[in-house]
């Protein structure tokens, strides 16, 4: 659609006037939809700013009065104080983080490959009783979860959590790898096994490394996933030094004498690396957001 | 159709190669071999996959039967006792009575239809207006994803500022000058108490008092609590770029040639998106309704790190409930009870939706 105007303006003919005033309409209509994205992108944005602005004040000037004005005294203090308060907890959520995403990626790509390329009677109905593990709300299994978990001399401890985010992971990994195998060439599979390939060996010379997108895709998933988490978090892990930085920072949050800007500072660390991993890979983690939602 | 569920990969259903009549040593044992590597090939898929399943079957539904039973036990303190309460259902009666869980299932139904409703609507229109090819798409696109890459209890702790009576939003109403402008109309000031606003609208006690057979046992305020408006804007600041990237992702894939032929027949834009695009959608929109109601279900760190159980329980949820109950004041029973009203919840809108995604899948 051309939104230009008539270049010569020199003919002021009626019908000239006319179109022009038409196309200035077509015009203003193409930038309608434009100006309702500006207007949802400062909303959405919005919070960002807050946190920003509002971290990087000093503790004097950070009055709830004065939320909405940036730092008349910018200060790395309140992000200096946060970092102090909230690094062993970042800490833990790396240890937390990195084991459960790996494993429950690798299960995933495993049982996704069986369950896509080696069927077995009932093995759609076990998919399926699987895949209701991901619908469950948590709060209901807490409390057996506790009482497992303390059995096996895992309560309270970070390899507990881990236990628990690879478990209730495999739903979600195992459905993504089981229809990325089914996209690829059947024919490669059947090759394969003229070929003599076993089982495994399919998997980890043929269609393992073909998959290396849907691990990175998985991968990214189960990472901001189990980063962003907090009901487990708060379950299984009582000492506050032990636990994940999501939870920390709810107690940042709700202890009155730290100052605002040191909340504000907190929760922008919090959030930095899934924000980041969002940033430079965000194709990957729109592609998990749309494949961890199932084939409707 | 898959194409691969009608092949059957499953060693028992393939045809054995036929060995011809006399038949050589060597191609015997070449034969037997051949079988026993078939069997073992039949075998370990099943083995490969029983402890994810294994572990599954104990977290999933060994939990679930465990919490079941405690729901009608006499488990209420610290000492545990499994021993089943008389009645049966005592417990589950009991919370009913409670003025909490009460209005913990008013705002289960109250928040998950607001959230519903502003994350679809948000994420739906972006994906309209991303989809008439405006200038920095892909900025808008990623700035609307980007809440849904935080997490929750971020997103609580920044919306309980901006939402806080004394600042934030209302601070807004004041500067812009948008207050003085309702004084001077002899309107009242805008100064909602957002989370901590106690107040129900639409209140319908009287209705359902005279309808429901146990109406006189509702001793809440049936309406819409003012204080979950302020939740569900966060929960869809949150999760509408996700909706966003779903129907994205399905406008992708209806051809243009379907758009073409549309306007061939004289149709406008307006009427492409009303008539045909939309309308394709339903698919999508059914996927993303039923996670998104899971999402509600499920929510509980945002209200813990934005408002709390609220003035009267206004933005409490029934995994606050389930929460506290078991953990602070350790009643398991009542606990759990909750919890398993909540699962049936899930129950009935994700059993019929996996259902028939399982039965379209073969």
């Amino acid at each position: 659609m051309s939104t230009d105007l008539p270049r010569r303006a020199s003919d002021r003919t009626l019908a000239a006037t006319c179109t022009a005033v038409w196309r200035r309409l077509r015009a203003a209509n193409a930038w309608l939809p434009w100006f309702v994205l500006v207007l949802m992108a400062a909303f959405f944005l919005m919070p960002v700013y807050v946190l920003v602005m509002n971290g990087l004040k000093d503790s004097m000037s950070a009055e709830l009065s004065q939320m909405w004005l940036p730092p008349s005294r910018w200060s790395l203090g309140g992000f200096r104080e946060a970092w102090s308060r909230l690094s062993p907890n970042l800490g833990n959520s790396v240890q937390l983080v990195v084991p459960a995403t790996a494993v429950s990626t690798f299960l995933g790509a495993v049982n996704g490959y069986f369950f896509a390329k080696w069927r077995f009677r009932g093995s759609e109905l076990l998919l399926t009783l699987l895949l209701f593990g991901f619908f469950i709300p948590y709060q209901t299994i807490l409390l057996p979860l506790v009482r497992f978990l303390q059995w096996a001399g895992l309560y309270g401890s970070l390899p507990g959590l881990v236990l628990t985010h690879v478990v209730y992971g495999l739903p979600i990994t195992t459905l993504v790898f089981r229809n990325h195998f089914l996209t690829l060439p059947h024919g490669l599979f059947e090759a394969a096994r003229v070929d003599g390939a076993g089982p495994f060996r399919i998997f980890w010379s043929v269609f393992l490394p073909l998959s290396v997108p849907s691990i990175v895709v998985v991968a990214i998933f189960q990472f901001t996933n189990i980063w962003n988490e907090f009901l487990f978090a708060v379950t299984v892990v009582l000492d506050p030094t032990e636990q994940p930085v999501t939870v920390a920072l709810n107690n940042l949050s709700g202890t009155f004498s730290v100052d605002w800007n040191v909340v504000m500072a907190g929760a922008v660390t919090a959030a930095l690396p899934t924000a980041l991993v969002y940033i430079f890979l965000g194709r990957w983690f729109v592609k998990g957001v749309t494949a961890g939602a199932l084939k409707g | 159709m898959d194409p691969y569920t009608t092949e059957g990969h499953n060693v028992s259903t393939a045809p054995d190669p036929v060995p011809p009549d006399p038949v050589p040593a060597d191609t015997v044992k070449v034969d037997v071999l051949h079988r026993l590597r078939r069997l073992f090939s039949a075998a370990v898929s099943p083995l490969v996959l029983l402890p994810s399943l294994t572990a599954v079957g104990i977290f999933v539904y060994g939990f679930i039967g465990f919490t079941f039973w405690v729901s009608i036990s006499n488990w209420s303190t610290l000492k545990e006792d499994l021993s089943i309460r008389d009645p049966v259902l005592g417990n589950y009666a009991d919370i009913f009575q409670t003025t909490r869980f009460q209005a913990d299932i008013r705002n289960t139904f109250i928040f998950t239809a607001l959230f519903l409703a502003l994350a679809v609507a948000v994420g739906l229109g972006a994906a309209l207006l991303l989809d008439q090819k405006v200038r920095g798409r892909k900025f808008f696109r990623n700035v609307i994803l980007f809440p849904y890459a935080i997490s929750m209890v971020v997103t609580g702790v920044v919306w309980r500022w901006i939402f806080n009576p004394e600042a934030g939003v209302n601070l807004l109403f004041d500067v812009t000058g948008l207050n003085a402008l309702l004084r001077s109309a002899g309107v009242g000031e805008l100064h909602p108490g957002w989370t901590t606003d106690a107040s129900v609208w639409l209140q319908v006690n009287s209705v359902v008092e005279r309808l429901l057979p146990f109406g006189e046992e509702i001793s809440i305020q049936l309406g819409v609590p003012a204080a979950l408006v302020p939740v569900a804007i966060a929960a869809s600041w949150q999760v509408s770029g996700f909706v966003m990237a779903m129907y994205i992702g399905g406008m992708a894939t209806v051809p243009d040639s379907v758009r073409e032929a549309a306007r061939i027949d004289g149709a406008s834009e307006w009427q492409v998106y009303r008539r045909v695009v939309i309308p394709m959608m339903k698919p999508v929109t059914i996927t993303v309704l039923v996670i998104l109601l899971h999402i509600s279900l499920k929510t509980f760190d945002l209200v813990v790190a934005m408002a709390g159980p609220g003035p009267g329980f206004a933005t409490d949820l029934p995994s606050l409930y389930v929460f506290e109950t078991m953990f602070r004041a350790t009643r398991y029973n009542a606990g759990t009870a909750a919890a398993v009203v909540v699962l049936l919840f899930t129950v009935i809108v994700i059993v019929p939706y996996l259902v028939r995604a399982s039965r379209t899948d073969q």
